[in-house]
C-alpha cells in the first residue's frame, strides 16, 4: 500500500538561503536534503510549504524553471506559517509538495508576443518566474515591458535583481513606481493602474497582472479602457487552499478550483466565474 | 438470485464477519447508525442511518502523515498501512449512489490513496427500500430505491432476505455464503418492488424535479434575490454538510502528540466562516455567500464538472436534521419553481 503515490504526503526541503527583500518580505531558497531541486515546475505554478505543527500554505514559486538548482519563494509576513518562516534560519528544514496549478502559457499563447507585465507589491513574486523564463528564452518573445509598483522604495521586492539584471537587458523596459514621494527616489510616483494608463502601451501586447485584488481590478479596468480585450490579459489568483489537488473544496469558485484550474486565468475566463474572488 | 430465511440472517452475518469486519445499521437511542456486527447485535428496521456511510471511505478524521522533528531537521513518516477488508450491509440506494459522487472527486487524478485503499477493501451490500418516508426524494435524481446497486443488492421481506451479486467483489462474497443461501426466483422481490414503487408515487416529494438545475446555470441562479431569504436563518452549524453523504470538503491540520506531529484531515464545511478565511481576507464573508456556495455546488458546479451528475442523492437527511428546517428541497422549489424544480 505505502508504495502508492500520495499527493498529500510532502517531501523534506531545506532552506539554504534567506534574503531580506523588504521590511515584510523575505525570499527563501529551498532544495532537498541532498541539495537538489525538489521538483520541476512551470512559470506560475505553486508549491505547498509547511512547518509540522504550525501549518501548511500555498506559495507561488518565484524562481524560474530555468533555474535547475533550487527553488525560491518570496514570502510576505502575514499569517502563522509566514511569521514562522520569517524567523527561520538557513539550514532549517521544512516540507514541500507540488507543483500545483496551471502555469502561464509561456510556450503557447505568449510565444512571439510583446509582453506587458504589471505587478503590485508582493504580486511580483509569481511574475518573477515568468519574467525570468521569458528573459532566458528571449528570442521567443517580442518586446518585454515591466511595470512594477509598491508602497515605497523599500517595499519593492527583488529590487536588486531588477536594477542589476532586468533594466540592463536589451529589449526589456522596466517602469518602477511608488505610491508616495520618498527621499532618495527620483523615479515615478503614483499608483500602478494610473501609471499604466500614463505610459499608454500599444494594444498588440499580451498583459499579465498580479497584485492586491484592488490593484488587479483597476489595472484591468484601465487596460480595457485603453482598448485591450480581456482575452489579452492574464492574472494569477490567491484563495485559501488545503489540498492543492482540487478535492478539499476550499478554493472552489463556480466549477473551477483555483489550485487545479488556476491559479493562472485569462481575464475573459475569470469573467465567467461567479464574483467570489 | 439467492435467498436465505430471515432466521438465518445472523448466520450469514457470522459467516461474513469471519473474514471481514461487518458493519450493519443498529438501533441506538436517537435512531440507527452503523455498528460492527457481533453475536447479539440486531439489524435495525429503520429506513436509514443518522450518519451516512461515507465515513467508511472518507472518515470524519484520519491521519495522513507523521513528522518527527529534531533541531532543524524533519523526518516525514508515511503512516499509511494496509487496510483490513470490511463489509457494509444495508446501504440504501441513495447512499450507494453517493459513493459514485465521492469517487469522482477522490478517484480522479491525482487519486486520493487513503480513499482508494478503503474503496478497494470495502464490499457494499445494499438494501432495497420497502418503506420510503416523506423526506425521501431519490427519484428526483433517477435513483431507484427498489433496485439498489452496490457489490451485492439485497431485498428483505417479512420472512426472507434475497441477494444478487452486482460485481466480481460481490460474487466472491456470495460464494462464501453459498452454504447459507439457496437459489430462488425473484417473485417476492418483484412483488416488493411493485409495492414500494406505488408508495414512492404517493410521497410528498414524488414530483420534485431537478431539470431546472445543472451545468451552465450559474448566471441564472447565482444572483437570484431569493438567496437572501433562504439563507437568512441559517445558523452556519454545518449539520447538513456532516450528515450529507456527498459533502466531501475537508480540512488538513497538525496535531502535536508530544512525540511528533500528526497531520490529519477531517471533515470541514463550506458553511463555516473560516472555511475560506485567509490572512488578508475572506472570499465568502457572509452566510448568504456560504449558503449559496453549498447549494450551487450541489446543483450547478458539480454537475458542470461531472457530466450532469448532481451532488445530491435525495437521502433526506438534511430535511430531518437541519435545526431551522432549511434544506435543499426548499432551495430547489424557491429557485426553480414550486414543483422543481
Amino acid at each position: 500500500m505505502a508504495s502508492r503515490e500520495e499527493a498529500l504526503i510532502p517531501k523534506v526541503g531545506v532552506i539554504t538561503d534567506v534574503r531580506i527583500d523588504t521590511p515584510d518580505v523575505k525570499t527563501f531558497r529551498v532544495v532537498t536534503p541532498d541539495g537538489k531541486k525538489a521538483f520541476d515546475h512551470k512559470p506560475g505554478q505553486c508549491a505547498m510549504l509547511s512547518i509540522p505543527g504550525v501549518g501548511e500554505a500555498m506559495f507561488s514559486i518565484t524562481s524560474s524553471p530555468t533555474n535547475t538548482e533550487f527553488m525560491e519563494f518570496s514570502i510576505k509576513k502575514c499569517g502563522c506559517v509566514t511569521e514562522w518562516l520569517h524567523q527561520a534560519e538557513v539550514g532549517q528544514q521544512i516540507t514541500i509538495r507540488g507543483p500545483y496549478g496551471n502555469p502561464f502559457p509561456v510556450d503557447d499563447e505568449f510565444r512571439g508576443k510583446d509582453l506587458l507585465f504589471i505587478a503590485g507589491g508582493i504580486g511580483l513574486a509569481p511574475l518573477r518566474s515568468v519574467i525570468n523564463y521569458c528573459r532566458h528564452y528571449r528570442e521567443n518573445y517580442g518586446k518585454i515591458d515591466i511595470v512594477y509598483g509598491s508602497r515605497s522604495k523599500d517595499d519593492l521586492v527583488d529590487y536588486q535583481e531588477i536594477i542589476d539584471e532586468w533594466t540592463k537587458d536589451a529589449n526589456v523596459n522596466v517602469y518602477l513606481t511608488i505610491d508616495n514621494p520618498q527621499e532618495g527616489w527620483d523615479g515615478h510616483v503614483g499608483f500602478v493602474p494610473n501609471y499604466v494608463k500614463e505610459l499608454g502601451f500599444d494594444l498588440n501586447k499580451t498583459a499579465v497582472i498580479c497584485g492586491p485584488p484592488i490593484m488587479i481590478k483597476f489595472t484591468l479596468q484601465g487596460l480595457v479602457e485603453m482598448g485591450y480585450d480581456k482575452t489579452q490579459v492574464y492574472t494569477t489568483m490567491e484563495l485559501r487552499m488545503k489540498c492543492g489537488v482540487g478535492k478539499c473544496g476550499r478554493c472552489n469558485i463556480g466549477s473551477k478550483y483555483v489550485c487545479k484550474d488556476g491559479p493562472v486565468f485569462r481575464c475573459d475566463e475569470l469573467e465567467e466565474l461567479p464574483d467570489e474572488y | 438470485m439467492r435467498k436465505c430465511s430471515i432466521n438465518d440472517l445472523n448466520s450469514v452475518f457470522e459467516k461474513i464477519s469471519q473474514s471481514a469486519v461487518l458493519y450493519i445499521p443498529v438501533d441506538g437511542e436517537n435512531g440507527a447508525d452503523y455498528k460492527i456486527w457481533e453475536k447479539g447485535v440486531e439489524l435495525s428496521n429503520a429506513l436509514n442511518t443518522n450518519k451516512s456511510p461515507k465515513n467508511f471511505f472518507f472518515p470524519q478524521s484520519e491521519d495522513l502523515v507523521e513528522f518527527k522533528t529534531e533541531g532543524k531537521d524533519i523526518e516525514v513518516i508515511d503512516i499509511r498501512d494496509s487496510k483490513e477488508d470490511f463489509v457494509v450491509f444495508g446501504v440504501r440506494a441513495c447512499d450507494v449512489k453517493s459513493f459514485e459522487v465521492l469517487d469522482r472527486v477522490f478517484l480522479s487524478e491525482p487519486v486520493d490513496s487513503y480513499y482508494a485503499d478503503r474503496r478497494e477493501h470495502g464490499v457494499i451490500i445494499s438494501m432495497a427500500c420497502s418503506r420510503p418516508v416523506e423526506t425521501c426524494f431519490c427519484q428526483t435524481f433517477d435513483i431507484d430505491a427498489t433496485n439498489p446497486l452496490g457489490d451485492i443488492a439485497c431485498w428483505k421481506t417479512d420472512d426472507a432476505v434475497y441477494f444478487e451479486a452486482k460485481t466480481e467483489k460481490g460474487q466472491a462474497l456470495m460464494d462464501k455464503i453459498s452454504d447459507l443461501t439457496s437459489e430462488s426466483d425473484d417473485k417476492a422481490v418483484e412483488e416488493q418492488k411493485t409495492k414500494t414503487t406505488e408508495i414512492m408515487k404517493r410521497l410528498p416529494l414524488a414530483d420534485l424535479k431537478a431539470d431546472k438545475f445543472g451545468a451552465g446555470k450559474t448566471e441564472e441562479f447565482f444572483n437570484d434575490p431569493a438567496w437572501a431569504e433562504l439563507s437568512q436563518s441559517c445558523l452556519g452549524c454545518g449539520t447538513c454538510t456532516f450528515v450529507c453523504p456527498t459533502c466531501q470538503c475537508y480540512d488538513i491540520k497538525d496535531y502535536n502528540t508530544g512525540k511528533g506531529v500528526i497531520r490529519y484531515r477531517c471533515w470541514d464545511s463550506c458553511m463555516y466562516s473560516d472555511f475560506t478565511r485567509m490572512a488578508h481576507g475572506n472570499s465568502r464573508n457572509s452566510q448568504l455567500e456560504r449558503f449559496r456556495q453549498r447549494f450551487m455546488h450541489k446543483l450547478v458546479y458539480y454537475p458542470e464538472n461531472n457530466e450532469g451528475l448532481f451532488s445530491c442523492v435525495g437521502c433526506g437527511r438534511c430535511l430531518s436534521k437541519c435545526p431551522i428546517s432549511m434544506n435543499i428541497v426548499k432551495v430547489m422549489k424557491t429557485l426553480g419553481g414550486k414543483n422543481n424544480g
